[in-house]
């Protein structure tokens, strides 16, 4: 909110420097004086977590770089050996890396559900809503190019699946999608020349990530922060600045974050690994169950529910372009669901339907539930948790905000959070 | 402008069409080196032909050689299963096409046109849907119940012609550009 300026620069130098490049008033007016809500909860803390583990990736992914090799012949051996055994603190930076991605999905997928729950996607915030779903994208491609680059069994046959996912094409027009892979690869198979532009793509896109994420802000610092009320605020007495209040606050979940973050590190840093990924890549052997990282296995689950090669890839890229339409699926006037009573049960059974999916993605392809001496198959609890999954967003939410009786608001955020002047 | 006091179109209409219409095409040209940079390098394609000899493989055996980076099926098929697959009606197949780059695009996937010689099924060891390689199937160890080959990764079974017959793949194994050079001698690629 340039307009509400509260900047008076202190001194002759500042003041020479503000006329010419009014940089500090804009590093005061976003964080520093920022109006912000004053109800802001624990849940609201992800978006500075984020913004750490971005530079946690960008700072321990340009040093890795300087000692890695993307070369099919030297690319495992120059991390396993080099980076994890010779490289002064190689280790700890490698360790840094990879389990940073894990937590930066596991910030990210917070920092979503938090905007789905208190309804932070809805006018006049859809842009920015939008604009963290791009994202999200380019998170998902850059942790898919960062994974193949190790080149263990479970980089190499990844990067085979994900890519001859366009193969599907030719099911539309002949070869188009085999030329498509052959461009992807540069070879007939995922190869040498593969490797050498993934760590290229891998190296420019958190540049990327931080160009919208200086986007994503903007679009959040010209409504202001939605609150777990989800009501506008109506004035002065409905705010706090920024600083110190949500600096302090931010910085002391950040600081609980680094600690379950470092925990995994150091005490079990391969937690989120695959076994397989510690063999080489092999391009004559498959490994017998190829899974993704954790944070893909929901829309893992969801490809391999569909028996058709192109209509599963179309529902899995449906399932993350459905996000897109998040702001005009949702026909509810209210935001948070803390006053949405159907809307609130809804969003933890599809938190759960996630979960759930999540788990069948995890699972072989034939396997299967025994319950009550009958048999399951998992495919079929994947298959009714991906139709949910796209009735959340394409029946159940429009039909909801239509149907709900919604509980009364509060008058204003002093209101409730003070109460009546008692 | 077009506008209401002068309705006809104008020097400068033209004038940002052409231009407009000239960087466009430039735009186009000057990309075409930085998308086609990306296709296979000369080195690449220069290594895409190999000749193996198969007179070592046994009757019931399946050889793995190393095409263009992937694994290529050799298999020597018994009688029987030769007659297994001369016996499936093409009409009942899941993809009814050859797949066989030494035949037209368009001939039905019989038997007859998935192989140059009866005993030597040759086949592009990948699996049609997001490139797994299939395992194959043995008396001793068999993988799906058609007798050919099993795709692990997502659950796709080829029969004893590497056609895919059920799960999610949605072609038959494709049979590469191979030649005999000689009784026992092929040239792929």
């Amino acid at each position: 909110m340039a307009e509400h300026s509260s900047y008076v620069p202190g001194s002759g130098l500042t003041r020479w420097l503000d006329q010419r490049l009014p940089i500090i008033r804009l590093v005061n007016d976003s964080f520093v004086s920022f109006p912000t809500p004053r109800n802001l909860n624990f849940w609201y803390t992800f978006g500075g977590v984020l913004t750490f583990m971005l530079a946690i990736q960008i700072v321990t992914g340009i040093v890795l770089a300087m000692h890695y090799v993307p070369n099919s012949e030297m690319a495992f051996l120059s991390v396993e050996q080099r980076i994890m055994r010779e490289v002064n603190y190689g280790w700890l930076i490698r360790y840094l890396h990879s389990n940073g991605a894990s937590m930066f999905f596991l910030a990210v997928y917070i920092h979503m559900f938090r905007g789905l729950y208190y309804g932070s996607y809805k006018s006049p915030r859809e842009v920015l809503w939008i604009l963290g779903v791009f994202i999200y994208l380019l998170m998902v491609m850059t942790a898919f190019f960062g994974y193949v680059l190790p080149w263990g069994q479970m980089s190499f046959w990844g990067a085979t699946v994900i890519t001859s996912l366009f193969s599907a094409l030719d099911q539309l027009v002949p070869h188009l999608g085999t030329s498509i892979t052959t461009w992807l690869w540069g070879g007939f198979a995922v190869d040498d020349a593969t490797l050498n532009r993934f760590f290229s793509l891998h190296y420019l896109m958190p540049f990327v990530i931080a160009g919208v994420v200086g986007l994503h802000i903007w679009a959040l610092h010209v409504p202001g922060n939605n609150n777990p009320l989800g009501i506008d605020v109506k004035g002065p007495q409905d705010m706090v600045p920024f600083h110190p209040y949500y600096t302090v606050k931010d910085g002391f979940f950040l600081v609980l974050f680094i600690i379950v973050f470092l925990s995994f590190v150091f005490y079990a840093p391969n937690f989120f690994g695959n076994p397989d990924n510690y063999i080489q890549a092999n391009p004559m052997v498959t490994p017998t169950d190829i899974v993704p990282e954790w944070y893909l296995l929901p829309f893992y689950a969801m490809l391999r529910s569909v028996p058709q090669k192109l209509l599963g890839v179309l529902v899995m890229g449906g399932a993350l372009v459905s996000l897109l339409f998040l702001p005009w699926l949702d026909s509810s006037k209210v935001r948070s669901c803390r006053f949405r009573p159907l809307m609130k049960q809804l969003f933890w059974i599809f938190a759960a339907d996630c979960v759930l999916l999540g788990f069948c993605g995890s699972q072989t392809a034939d396997a299967s539930w025994t319950i009550a001496g009958a048999q399951l198959p998992l495919v079929w609890i994947a298959r009714l948790g991906t139709l949910f999954y796209f009735a959340f967003f394409w029946v159940l939410m429009p039909w909801i905000g239509k149907i709900e009786v919604t509980r009364p608001l509060p008058e204003s955020i002093a209101q409730s959070v003070l109460g009546d002047g008692e | 402008m077009v506008n209401a006091t002068n309705p006809e179109p104008t020097r400068r209409d033209f004038l940002y069409i052409a231009t407009g219409a000239a960087v466009t095409v430039g735009a186009a040209f000057a990309a075409w080196p930085f998308i086609d940079q990306m296709n296979p390098s000369s080195a690449v394609l220069a290594m895409a032909s190999i000749e193996v000899d198969l007179a070592a493989i046994q009757p019931g055996q399946q050889v793995i050689f190393k095409w263009r980076g992937h694994p290529l099926f050799v298999r020597r098929r018994t009688a029987k299963e030769i007659a297994a697959a001369r016996a499936v009606p093409v009409s009942s197949l899941v993809d009814g096409l050859a797949r066989n780059a030494n035949l037209k695009d368009s001939a039905p996937a019989s038997d007859e046109n998935r192989v140059i010689k009866p005993e030597w099924l040759v086949l592009v060891g990948v699996c049609t849907h997001l490139g797994c390689i299939p395992t194959v199937s043995t008396p001793q160890s068999p993988q799906g119940s058609f007798g050919g080959w099993l795709c692990h990764c997502h659950g796709s079974e080829y029969d004893t012609a590497g056609r895919i017959r059920k799960g999610p793949a949605p072609q038959n194994l494709f049979v590469p550009p191979y030649a005999f050079t000689g009784p026992t001698k092929i040239k792929i690629g």
